[in-house]
C-alpha cells in the first residue's frame, strides 16, 4: 500500500536547518526497526513502518544524548512522518485511510522506494 | 498533617454535616525527590524560594483562554490565520503569549478533516498556550488508545465522526507541540472575537470536541 498523501505546505519551515536534510516532504521512508540505550523518542509502534515525510520541523539537539547530560550536538533533522492506520495496525484499524503523524529524527529513517 | 485543635475529623460540624477526614497519603518516591532537589537548589543559591513560587504562579496563570483568543483571531483575521499555520509560535507571540521554548504546530480542521493530539511517550502539551493538561490527557488509556482506535476514543468524548471524514492523529513525540484550529461554527457570522473565543474549549483545541453554539 502506498503511504498517505501529504499536501505541500504553502510556507517555509520556521526552524531552518543548517545541514542538508536527507529527505524532503513527499519522500517515502521506513522507520528503523532498532533499539538502543537512552531516551528514544521513536515510539515502538512506528518502528519498521513505512510512511511519508509530511514536513521538515527543523534541527534539534538529539534527545538520546541530552538524556545523559550531554549537549546533544550535532543537532539532528526532525521530520513529521505520516503513516496510514492500515500500515500501523493492519486491517482491523478503525478506518484504514485515517492517518497518524509522528515526529521522527533523521537517524531513525531510511529511504524506501515506492512499493 | 494533624490538626492543631481537637474536634476535627470526627463527629459532626456545627452545621450538622459529618467532617470528612483529610486524604493525606505518604509521599511517593518522586515527590520526595522533587522536595529534595528543590531544597538543594535553594540551599546552594541556584534558585530562591521566591523564584520557584513565581514560576509556579506563572504556570498556574496560563489557561485555555489564551488559546481560545488565538483561535478566535484566526477565525476573524485570514492573514493572522496564515501566519498561525506557518509559524504557530511567532503568531502566539503576537498575542502576547510567553512562548519561551514552545514550538507550536497548528493543524486545521476542515469539513473533510478532523485532527486530534496525543503524546504517547509522556504528556507533551502546549502548556504556554493552554496551561496544564487535563488528567485524562496523561492517562495511559488516552495515550495508547488514541493512536490505536481514535474514532472509538472520540465517540466516547461524544464526537461521532462520519466515515467520510478523514481523521488525522498527531503524536507529539519530540520537539513540537500541537494546537488544533477548530472549524468556526455555523451561525456565528459577525460575532466579535471575544464572543467567538467563549465557544473555544480546551477539548476543542486538543481535538476531542468541536466548538458548538450553546
Amino acid at each position: 500500500m502506498t503511504p498517505p498523501d501529504v499536501a505541500p505546505l504553502p510556507f517555509a519551515p520556521p526552524y531552518p536547518v543548517q545541514a542538508t536534510p536527507r529527505f524532503s516532504p513527499g519522500d517515502i521512508v521506513r522507520v528503523l526497526r532498532a533499539d538502543g540505550p537512552g531516551h528514544i523518542r521513536t515510539p515502538w509502534y512506528v518502528r519498521g513502518r513505512i510512511g511519508r515525510i509530511e514536513r521538515i520541523c527543523g534541527a534539534f539537539a538529539n534527545p538520546e544524548e541530552l538524556a545523559y547530560g550531554r549537549d546533544g550536538h550535532p543537532e539532528r533533522v526532525l521530520y513529521r512522518v505520516r503513516f496510514s492506520m492500515q500500515e500501523l495496525w493492519g486491517e482491523d484499524a478503525d478506518r484504514l485511510q485515517d492517518t497518524l503523524d509522528a515526529e521522527i529524527f533523521e537517524h531513525w529513517l531510511e529511504a524506501r522506494n515506492a512499493p | 498533617m494533624p490538626h492543631d485543635h481537637p474536634g476535627h475529623g470526627q463527629g459532626m460540624s456545627p452545621s450538622g454535616h459529618p467532617y470528612r477526614p483529610d486524604d493525606d497519603t505518604p509521599l511517593s518516591y518522586w515527590q520526595r525527590m522533587e522536595i529534595a532537589v528543590r531544597e538543594l537548589l535553594v540551599e546552594k543559591g541556584i534558585a530562591t524560594s521566591d523564584e520557584i513560587q513565581a514560576q509556579i504562579e506563572r504556570m498556574d496563570a496560563r489557561s485555555p483562554a489564551m488559546g481560545a483568543e488565538v483561535v478566535a483571531r484566526a477565525w476573524t483575521d485570514p492573514e493572522y490565520k496564515a501566519r498561525l499555520l506557518a509559524d504557530g509560535s511567532a503568531a502566539c507571540r503576537e498575542m502576547d503569549v510567553e512562548v519561551d521554548t514552545l514550538k507550536l504546530v497548528v493543524v486545521e480542521n476542515t469539513p473533510a478533516e478532523h485532527n486530534v493530539i496525543v503524546c504517547t511517550l509522556c504528556s507533551c502539551y502546549p502548556r504556554n498556550l493552554l496551561g496544564l493538561p487535563p488528567d485524562w490527557y496523561k492517562s495511559r488509556s488516552y495515550r495508547s488508545r488514541t493512536v490505536r482506535e481514535p474514532r472509538k476514543v472520540l465517540a466516547e468524548f461524544g464526537l461521532d465522526l462520519p466515515e467520510t471524514m478523514q481523521v488525522r492523529v498527531h503524536d507529539s513525540t519530540a520537539d513540537m507541540r500541537y494546537l488544533v484550529l477548530p472549524q468556526r461554527p455555523a451561525g456565528t457570522q459577525g460575532w466579535e472575537p471575544k464572543r467567538l473565543a467563549a465557544l473555544v474549549t480546551r477539548d476543542a483545541m486538543i481535538g476531542v470536541a468541536v466548538p458548538r453554539i450553546a
